[in-house]
């Protein structure tokens, strides 16, 4: 069970998201509309998790992901899950490389995931525990760019299924499940995927630093 | 500056101008004129008198600001009449009004230079052509008297009629040699009327007309009333996608969220349901997938939260051919500038896509000074015609709107250039 903070200035939606959540047992233990109120309920509260929309009001812009930014910057490692109606890389960049650190999870996932209950409930789990969630949809457009000048474009197919995969938070394990090879060629591929990217693997979260490399190169924020 | 045409016909041989309707026309002008200019300089003459007697008490001001703007009815008099001699008809100088009642006319009309030309051609007409006219009168109507000397001898009495003072003039034979200089008059009436009129058309061409500067004023009015619908239009993209946005989407989200409760709550069982649940859910994202595009269509919101550059890319990244990216700028612009680059971009980009067989497009953009400049160039065949597509058309005009420019270099065989400048100097 989860202690939550949720932020969604949509009623509707704040009431669907409370009882999905409720159902599955976790504890909702603030439901706000604006970005101000979730900055004190989340002090107030200490949540395990927070789930904030990207538009709130009062500008209706990206009130939302900035608050959740600052939050990060006061807790330091507070799992944050961004739930946004824009499959645009621009704001997963402005989350990805505004977080203060690589530490606690942090997750990106268009709203529509939200219908596929055990898909939403497994980001939100991953989030918790620390790891980095992107919504698939938003990893699918980084990957399918062709520009001919990107480090990007140096990867071999597989390379870039592993690579979409770790954006999107899975483990060795589970990469080597899902592409049904052996964790040790996941783990040559990954390595390859780093070098090419040219990371350097001393520094922090490998995985983090991967995703953030592609989102930093392609989508400047601001 | 503008001719004259009363003294065009001046310089015709003389017995052409002579016969021609000039000279009457000139006496009618001149005449009218006198009578008009002595009624004028009255009333300008009582206002400034009225208003300076009560200039302690507040109407006195308000009878001076009325004299102020004296010169505007009195102009607009005036370039009707001067129609007389002049077929080039003056244009009125003064620009339209920001809005109705007599506060914005007053305010709008003083700050104009013309309202202070036209009081500056006031006193000039009432004091000077007034004065001139009156002169010029004294020689018509004497001349006229002296051409019908004959006549006045022969029906009135003679020695009653003195051409030179103590000689009666016997009869109208005698009064002949006065006839003559009476002809001699009016031939001078005939040149010097034409001089007048031209001189007093001449005045009223440089005090009355529109001059540049007021034509000026008037096309930056023009473009800012153009301006503001683009304004107001895109306001109105906004709300649309706002209405999308808060509305229809939040709706279509909650409906899968509802459609994966029930999925939750089947979990386990046999039903029949399940599938159709599934697909429902699939249809509902679908519809969210199409509408997203669509509220993408009508105004990104990350052209809004993260400017031109990062727009561009999401755009770069859904387009069908590969795009490279190249937009460096200092920070944002003003906004009706990267709503206009960036549609500039959708419809190069689509256009790229379509028509012209290219395999990769480039777009650069960069701050010039106070200027933006866009590139767009593709690798393909070329040949495309500004003329032709209502689409290249249409992008001609959000430029220049915002005073900028679009240069299209299209050879047959390419590549293709798009190249935009648009000031962003507010």
């Amino acid at each position: 069970m989860l202690r939550l903070v949720l932020a969604e200035d949509s009623v509707l939606l704040r009431a669907g998201l409370v009882e999905l959540l409720s159902r599955v047992g976790h504890e909702v233990v603030a439901a706000v509309g604006d970005a101000e109120e979730l900055a004190r309920a989340v002090d107030a509260d200490r949540p395990d998790v927070v789930i904030t929309d990207v538009r709130m009001p009062p500008g209706f812009r990206d009130e939302g992901l900035k608050a959740a930014l600052d939050l990060r910057a006061r807790h330091a490692a507070l799992p944050v899950l961004v739930l946004s109606q824009y499959v645009a890389t621009a704001y997963a960049a402005q989350l990805f490389s505004g977080a203060s650190s690589a530490e606690g999870g942090l997750g990106y996932l268009l709203k529509d995931r939200v219908g596929e209950v055990s898909e939403f409930m497994d980001a939100l789990d991953r989030v918790a525990q620390g790891q980095t969630v992107i919504d698939p949809e938003v990893v699918r457009v980084l990957l399918q760019q062709r520009s001919a000048d990107r480090p990007l474009a140096r990867l071999t197919p597989r390379e870039r299924e592993v690579l979409a995969l770790m954006a999107e938070g899975l483990n060795n394990q589970a990469i080597a499940q899902r592409l049904t090879v052996t964790e040790a060629s996941v783990v040559k591929h990954a390595g390859n995927v780093f070098m090419k990217l040219q990371l350097d693997p001393t520094e922090g979260n490998r995985r983090v630093l991967a995703v953030l490399a592609h989102l930093r190169g392609e989508a400047p924020p601001g | 500056m503008s001719t004259v045409a009363v003294w065009e016909a001046l310089r015709r041989r003389p017995l052409r101008y002579l016969v021609s309707r000039w000279p009457l026309r000139a006496w009618a002008f001149l005449l009218g004129g006198t009578v008009w200019g002595f009624l004028v300089l009255l009333g300008f003459a009582a206002l400034l008198f009225v208003g300076l007697g009560l200039s302690v008490l507040g109407i006195g001001l308000a009878v001076l600001m009325g004299a102020a703007v004296f010169g505007i009815p009195v102009a607009a008099a005036e370039r009707r009449r001067l129609r007389l001699v002049e077929p080039q008809p003056l244009l009125d100088p003064h620009g339209s009004l920001p809005g109705t009642g007599a506060l914005p006319w007053l305010r709008t009309r003083l700050r104009e230079r013309a309202t202070w030309r036209e009081l500056a051609y006031v006193p000039l007409l009432g004091v000077v052509f007034t004065a001139a006219g009156i002169g010029f009168t004294a020689l018509l109507g004497l001349s006229l008297l002296l051409v019908a000397t004959p006549v006045i001898v022969w029906a009135i009495a003679p020695d009653q009629v003195m051409l030179l003072p103590g000689q009666a003039v016997e009869d109208p034979v005698a009064a002949l040699p006065g006839t003559a200089v009476g002809l001699l008059g009016l031939l001078v009436a005939a040149y010097a009327g034409g001089l007048l009129a031209g001189a007093q058309v001449r005045t009223a061409q440089f005090l009355l007309s529109a001059r540049e500067e007021d034509l000026g004023s008037r096309v930056i009015e023009l473009t800012r009333s153009r301006a503001r619908l683009v304004d107001a239009f895109e306001a109105e993209r906004r709300r649309i996608e706002r209405d999308l946005h808060d509305g229809a989407q939040q709706q279509l989200v909650a409906l899968t969220m509802t459609l994966g409760l029930a999925e939750l709550e089947l979990r386990g069982q046999e039903s029949a349901a399940s599938p159709l649940i599934a697909r429902a859910r699939g249809e509902a994202r679908q519809a969210l997938e199409q509408l997203r595009g669509l509220v993408r269509g009508i105004h990104p919101q990350v052209l809004t939260d993260h400017g031109l550059a990062a727009a561009v890319a999401e755009l770069a990244l859904r387009n069908p051919i590969p795009v490279s990216v190249d937009i460096e700028l200092p920070g944002r612009l003003p906004s009706p500038v990267e709503t206009m680059a960036y549609f500039t971009v959708t419809e190069a980009l689509t256009n790229a896509s379509k028509h012209s067989g290219a395999d990769t497009v480039a777009v650069v953009g960069r701050l010039r000074g106070e200027r933006l400049v866009l590139l767009i160039t593709d690798d393909g065949h070329g040949g495309a015609d500004p003329l032709a597509g209502s689409g290249l058309q249409g992008l001609a005009d959000r430029v220049a709107i915002l005073k900028g420019r679009l240069i299209v270099t299209s050879p047959v065989g390419g590549p293709t250039q798009l190249r935009v400048e648009v000031p962003c100097s507010g």
